[in-house]
């Protein structure tokens, strides 16, 4: 067994306390330990990728205990390129809050940056549901900390909102979590797969009602609507670096959906049938027009970028909710489209301020170093809003071909299309405003020159922008290993063997080896 | 005692749901804290109703399940300390804009 698997966790877990209690006054060496714990953990998960690429599961059973008995660490195709992108992600955003030093502006900020990448592996990694809980409650702790990181009164306020919202979400959690163990005595998500599948026809109301429980868990950790009201908010409010580390707790909500709705409740399984259809893709598409109409009426840049997350959101569930390996391939390219461009669009709208009061979309004097913003905000708005070169073209193409066969493809065409043009005339105006109006007003007399966003900061955006470019070019062996993850989670009995069947303490079949 | 249990949780649960729709802050904590109860009590529930049974193996004929209470003491611990979160934040929005709503406040139009 090999130990690998766990060091996503470990690592940001050991890192932070360190942070705390060694260098708690030393920004400097906080910053190094923290940059440095970030590219080994890049390391770590190519590494991994690497090991299941070839379509091999790695399994880690935690105290050596079989599952379903001990916890099991998982690390599938699907997994470790979550984790490799989280990593990648954090690392640009960690420089970003490093060049603009937003990591001085309060205290702990690398602490609990390193808690939040703990919880968001966790999260990627566990196979079991309640593990998943646990490292969703300590992705959400780390998160209320750093949403409120530099206080400020309406700050504080929307972290309010953001940490009530979530509890709620976890007691919802907890019930379909309860629900779910009182229909099948298990826990463990392939042990669940196999169990789910034994359930008497007549008796399935307590796994529905489980199943739907956890779609709705889910449905709120990926702000579709109508679950999505506490996201505008806490993301706008929330400190630019933070909010672009936001942009894969999104998808956490969309993997755990994937996870559990191909691997315990199949499109196949007859008492859930009809779950995604009737309920998730009209969701998704409702998610996907509120999103973009958000964009066209945003008064305020973050604001903008927030519901163009929610939109986002809204077009990988849509690819989700057909569950078909195309339509899973599609979401995951869109997926990791999406994550980039959303966390780069926060950083940006975080450039955007320096030397404007405020982020209102009103002509304002140019800010500070505007060309170069300008530049970025383009190439970016051009990847969110779906056009041309850019990997959302592309995955808006694969997301259309996927459900160009599908019952339902009248709809998801007129809305798809319908909802990136909004998103498109939403981002133009945006972008005029902020950049071009700019130039037709005035600059006070008296007015204090800001200084320009420093050359770090750039180089993080720039580094999210080439990723995007990468992610575009290489688009033909994106989408084929997409396509193998998809394949791998729609047959997913080597997951469940491997899982189930690999020797640990307590495994019963160890006694029959022996005659 | 199955009716008890099961209208404690729901009455728990109807009583959290009306103060978290309150939309004040200390309503919507009491509200949150009663909904984690209701919680703790259906987990609790899930791995049967079993009275005077222990939960490890020994001489006894019948056992409990203790994965649920395992669950539950995770369940409870968090919350917890969530509640504590929340209060502090709850309090710092309070003192900062001596204004206790938990919804966003009416923004006024821009001309």
């Amino acid at each position: 067994m090999t130990h690998w698997l766990i060091l996503p966790i470990i690592l940001p877990a050991f890192l932070a306390p360190f942070i705390v209690l060694a260098a708690r006054y030393q920004i400097g060496i906080q910053r190094v330990i923290s940059v440095a714990g970030m590219v080994a953990l890049i390391g770590i998960a190519l590494g991994l990728s690497w090991t299941a690429s070839d379509g091999s599961i790695l399994l880690y059973q935690l105290g050596d205990w079989a599952a379903p008995f001990g916890i099991v660490l998982v690390g599938d195709r699907l997994s470790t390129l979550m984790v490799l992108l989280t990593a990648v992600l954090a690392l640009f955003v960690l420089l970003y809050s490093i060049g603009s030093k937003w990591d001085e502006r309060g205290r702990h900020f690398h602490a609990l940056f390193q808690f939040q990448i703990m919880g968001i592996m966790g999260a990627f990694l566990t196979g079991d549901l309640f593990n998943l809980f646990v490292f969703f409650e300590v992705l959400l702790i780390a998160s209320y900390g750093l949403m409120i990181h530099a206080g400020g009164t309406v700050r504080l306020r929307a972290g309010v909102q953001y940490v009530l919202f979530n509890l709620l979400g976890s007691t919802l959690f907890l019930f379909a979590l309860g629900a779910i163990y009182a229909e099948t005595g298990t826990l463990n998500m392939a042990d669940l797969a196999h169990r789910v599948q034994l359930i008497d026809a007549g008796a399935t109301v307590g796994i529905r009602v489980a199943a739907v429980l956890l779609l709705m868990v889910f449905a709120i950790k990926a702000a579709v609507v109508p679950l999505h009201f506490w996201l505008p908010s806490s993301y706008a409010e929330a400190p630019a670096p933070v909010a672009a580390l936001f942009a894969i707790m999104t998808k956490v909500g969309a993997y755990a959906i994937i996870r559990v709705y191909t691997l315990i409740f199949p499109p196949d399984l007859a008492a859930t049938a009809g779950l995604h259809g009737w309920w998730l893709l009209p969701a998704a598409l409702v998610s996907l027009a509120v999103g973009m109409i958000g964009v066209l009426a945003a008064r305020h840049l973050d604001r903008l970028v927030a519901f163009a997350v929610i939109g986002s959101m809204g077009m990988v569930m849509v690819s989700i909710a057909l569950f078909t390996p195309a339509g899973i391939s599609a979401a995951l390219y869109y997926t990791v489209h999406s994550t980039l461009a959303a966390g780069a669009l926060f950083l940006i709208s975080d450039l955007a301020r320096a030397g404007r009061a405020n982020l209102d979309l009103t002509a304002q004097p140019p800010m500070a170093g505007a060309n170069l913003t300008a530049a970025m905000f383009f190439v970016a708005a051009i990847a969110m809003a779906g056009l041309p070169p850019l990997s959302g073209f592309i995955g808006k193409l694969l997301i259309l071909d996927a459900a160009f066969d599908t019952p339902h493809m009248v709809w998801i065409w007129a809305v798809v299309l319908g909802a990136s043009l909004i998103g498109i005339v939403g981002f133009a105006r945006a972008g005029s405003i902020l950049f071009w109006k700019a130039k037709s007003v005035e600059t006070p007399e008296d007015a204090s020159t800001a200084a320009a966003p420093s050359g770090l900061s750039y180089v993080a955006v720039g580094g999210l922008l080439s990723l995007l470019v990468a992610h575009t070019v290489f688009a033909g062996p994106a989408t084929t290993y997409t396509t193998a993850i998809a394949n791998q989670l729609f047959t997913p009995d080597a997951y469940m063997t491997t899982v189930l069947t690999t020797k640990g303490k307590m495994s019963a079949p160890k006694t029959e080896e022996d005659h | 005692m199955e009716i008890l249990v099961a209208s404690a949780i729901g009455i728990l649960t109807a009583g959290g749901m009306y103060l978290v729709l309150r939309l004040r802050t200390f309503p919507v904590i009491m509200g949150i804290s009663l909904l984690t109860y209701a919680v703790n009590i259906f987990l609790f529930a899930s791995g049967r109703l079993t009275v005077g049974a222990p939960p490890i193996l020994g001489d006894a004929t019948t056992y409990t399940d203790p994965l649920p209470q395992a669950l539950v003491l995770t369940a409870i611990v968090i919350s917890f300390g969530m509640t504590a979160v929340v209060v502090m934040i709850a309090l710092g929005a309070y003192l900062g804009g001596n204004d206790d709503r938990v919804d966003d406040p009416v923004v006024e139009d821009a001309p």
